[in-house]
């Protein structure tokens, strides 16, 4: 994924009403009326933010014209977390590492005292 | 998070599994990471800094060793790392040099890899703090842009795995900083 497009991935979900917007549409497509409703927001409001949420490729439209319903789109949601996670994992194994060889520091000088006694 | 430390190998002991690393956002150009250990400082100090020490845990992840681990600690010093993949013998080093030492307060130094998978040097700035016996060790790495951390943050450190919403949680958070600046 280009940067770019993470730029957009993370700027579309800074926002609350979009990341509910996302949530809901985990459970299914909605159209933009659909949508609205719980969020107690006009329809060109949420429509702004699903313009936002579809530039990033996170929200796609269905195939009916009519209704023209949004669905969720999971892949850059996924990309996104997952570099993190890549990140994370290296460092979380590092420090795991670290916490192991930090025990055994701690628990030598102890070992040699009770040694000499 | 959770789920990563019950997964992980090694030291999945409870004392550590408590201690959670988070990794945020602090402004544009940096990534930090903040991680406490069950040690007092001059313990966390020295297995970051003596060579026989890193070379226990830097890196060192299944099928690695580092064979090189060089580290002159001192302001204008150099330190060099490589580590090494058994299976193939592909080898990864990095080297820099150090602009400041507080011991056992504060390392900065600068970070550049042989074989750059990044634009310019980074610098690093961590940081110990104890408290009640236990040291926060913060680590934060300033890239030469934006686009340079973002890039680091999705380059192939390590194989994924799967998406995780306790990550996005972190993740929205850190862009949340991110965007107040």
């Amino acid at each position: 994924m280009a940067p770019g497009r993470l730029d957009a991935t993370f700027a579309a979900l800074a926002d609350p009403t979009r990341r509910a917007i996302l949530a809901r549409l985990a459970s299914g497509e909605a159209s933009v009326t659909e949508l609205a409703e719980p969020f107690k927001m006009s329809q060109p409001a949420i429509s702004k933010h699903l313009k936002v949420l579809e530039r990033a490729g996170l929200v796609s439209r269905g195939r009916d014209a009519q209704r023209r319903p949004r669905r969720r789109a999971a892949k850059p949601l996924a990309e996104a977390t997952k570099w993190l996670e890549r990140y994370r994992k290296y460092w979380e194994g590092n420090y795991q590492r670290l916490d192991a060889l930090l025990e055994e520091l701690q628990a030598r000088p102890k070992k040699r005292q009770r040694a000499k006694r | 998070m959770k789920d990563i430390n019950k997964s992980a190998k090694p030291a999945t002991r409870k004392k550590s599994a408590k201690n959670k690393l988070q990794i945020t956002t602090p402004s544009d150009r940096e990534l930090a990471m903040t991680r406490v250990f069950d040690a007092p400082r001059t313990l966390v100090w020295d297995a970051l800094t003596r060579p026989e020490l890193v070379q226990r845990w830097l890196g060192v992840r299944a099928g690695w060793s580092m064979p090189v681990c060089e580290i002159d600690l001192k302001v204008g010093g150099t330190y060099r790392y490589v580590w090494r993949k058994g299976d193939d013998g592909f080898e990864m080093g990095m080297r820099g040099v150090y602009r400041d030492i507080v011991r056992p307060e504060r390392i900065v130094a600068t970070e550049v890899f042989d074989d750059p998978w990044y634009a310019g040097d980074a610098l690093d700035t961590q940081t110990f703090v104890e408290r009640g016996g236990k040291t926060t060790l913060t680590t934060t790495v300033r890239y030469a842009s934006k686009e340079v951390r973002d890039a680091v943050l999705k380059s192939p450190m390590e194989s994924g795995v799967a998406e995780s919403y306790n990550n996005l949680e972190e993740l929205l958070a850190s862009t949340r900083a991110r965007e107040t600046k």
